[in-house]
């Protein structure tokens, strides 16, 4: 079998590893800006079950979180859910894993801008949605820019976790090919495939950073 | 015409009495220097009058408008928002250390606010701040991010951004403090040339000089309390009051 016949075979499952990378992407980075905010509130009625959901995101395993959340509706409530919820359960997963994630990196950044700025808004009169998505987000963004783009890393290898759940993304594609066939190449080119998403996700995110070196 | 009338405002920090009986009245054209020692409440006092603070008890008016008043068991009471954010339009502030916002060109610090939040048109705005600019001596600056201005420039910016939303009484934070000695002048003479306008300003400074030159009024807090006011004549050449004299000394030595 040649190479071009391997990456056929595998090129569903990256398809779908891609997809997983886009979705969670598209959730989880407004979602943890909502998550940011409310660990942040003064209410402790919400800040406190936020800071607990985060804590158990950050403190056990994504792989874990993604065997709860496909089982867990079966398991612990007895729905059963029809046959598309496999990926919709990874997805899920994800987002809420990485929301957590991304919630810490913003609340470090909201808390780097001085006070001075927002002193300085409000006095000339921006209201606070105003305040807060001219002046303080775009500032936060250039901060937390270097420590999206490694959670963004670790998401590209971190799609592989889907398989847990049998959700056929590239690992698996790659296993099932590299003992039906009896060779280490669907391996090889799994990695060469993480490593060129990488690759152009490391691209991607330092046009960015240097998009937004204008200013200091 | 009074532009600003301060009765009674007490502002405490816990327990700490910060502000504990001020009155003042601000005219028109006026220029007013605050001095006093360290921890007097200099900035506290123009934080309240800024809406940055709340102040515990007191009656704020602007150009005959009440921001605050007080009820019965002697709390203070502000007007609601939509009254105080027409009232914010009456005065501008200038901070210590600018606070300009990084992420904007000079031009942009200038007139986003205009077109933000008083809705004028970029064109207006645009002329207005190049118009303002340029008063600063800062034309040529346009396009430059903060980060590549000296602080000096850089305060010259946050005071032509105050200036762009027209502001009734500017006031003014130790607008010197954060820059070398040799940078102090230019901030200095920005001040004057404004004065000669008759632009009305309250300006809390450590720059005697400055307040001997420029002030209409000086006054001296300390504690939290107005210890004595009047020209700059009577407060800084001949002071009636102990605590006048001992700072004032202190900062001949
Ligand atoms: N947010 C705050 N919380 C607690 N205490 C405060 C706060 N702001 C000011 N204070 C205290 O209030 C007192 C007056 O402070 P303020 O900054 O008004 O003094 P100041 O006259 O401006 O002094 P300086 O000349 O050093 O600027 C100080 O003792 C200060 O520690
Ligand atoms: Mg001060």
């Amino acid at each position: 079998m040649d190479l071009s016949m391997i990456l056929m075979k595998l090129a569903e499952g990256m398809l779908v590893s891609i997809e997983i990378f886009v979705l969670t992407l598209l959730f989880s980075l407004p979602l943890g800006l909502l998550v940011a905010f409310g660990r942040m509130s003064k209410c402790l009625l919400l800040s406190l079950p936020i800071k607990l959901y985060i804590s158990i995101m950050r403190g056990t395993p994504l792989m874990l979180q993604l065997m709860v959340v496909y089982y867990g509706p079966y398991y612990l409530l007895g729905i059963s859910l029809p046959r598309g919820y496999r990926f919709i359960a990874v997805i899920v997963g994800f987002v809420i894993n990485y929301a957590a994630y991304f919630s810490e990196i913003y609340r470090g950044g909201i808390e780097s801008i001085s006070l001075g700025q927002y002193e300085a808004a409000k006095v000339l009169g921006y209201s606070r949605t105003q305040t807060f998505f001219r002046i303080i987000l775009p500032q936060v963004i250039k901060r937390i820019l270097p420590s999206v783009t490694n959670e963004t890393i670790t998401l590209v290898k971190d799609t592989s976790l889907a398989q847990v759940i049998s959700v056929s993304e590239m690992f698996i594609a790659a296993k099932a090919l590299a003992s039906k066939e009896q060779s280490v190449v669907p391996f090889f080119a799994a990695g060469v495939f993480y490593y060129i998403f990488n690759y152009l996700v490391a691209f991607v995110m330092e046009w960015l950073e240097n998009k937004l070196a204008y200013y200091r | 015409m009074k532009l600003l009338e301060l009765k009674n405002m007490k502002k405490g920090f816990g327990s700490l009495e910060v502000i504990r009986d001020i009155s003042l009245e601000i005219y028109q054209g006026e220029v007013v220097a605050v001095i006093g020692p360290s921890g007097s409440g200099k900035s506290t006092l123009l934080r309240c009058l800024t809406f940055l603070d709340t102040m515990d008890s007191g009656e704020l008016t602007y150009m005959g408008r009440k921001a605050v008043t007080t009820d019965r068991s002697g709390r203070a009471v502000y007007a609601p928002p939509e009254t105080l954010r027409e009232i914010k339009g009456y005065f501008g502030l200038v901070f210590q250390n600018f606070n300009l916002f990084p992420h904007f060109s000079v031009i942009r610090n200038i007139i986003d606010a205009p077109v933000v939040v008083q809705k004028k048109s970029r064109e207006e705005a645009l002329t207005e701040g190049r118009g303002l600019l340029s008063k600063m001596g800062l034309a040529d600056k346009e396009n430059a991010y903060p980060y590549q201005l000296s602080g000096g420039q850089q305060q010259r910016v946050s005071i032509a951004r105050a200036l762009a939303l027209n502001p009734k009484i500017l006031f003014f934070d130790e607008p010197t403090s954060a820059l070398d000695p040799e940078l102090t002048g230019e901030i200095l003479k920005v001040i004057r040339d404004l004065a000669a306008e008759k632009m009305t300003m309250v300006v809390v400074t450590h720059e005697m000089t400055f307040a001997k030159d420029v002030a209409d009024r000086v006054i001296f807090m300390s504690d939290g309390v107005i210890v004595e006011e009047g020209t700059p004549d009577q407060v800084l050449g001949n002071p009636k009051h102990e605590r006048t004299k001992a700072f004032l000394s202190r900062l001949e030595s």
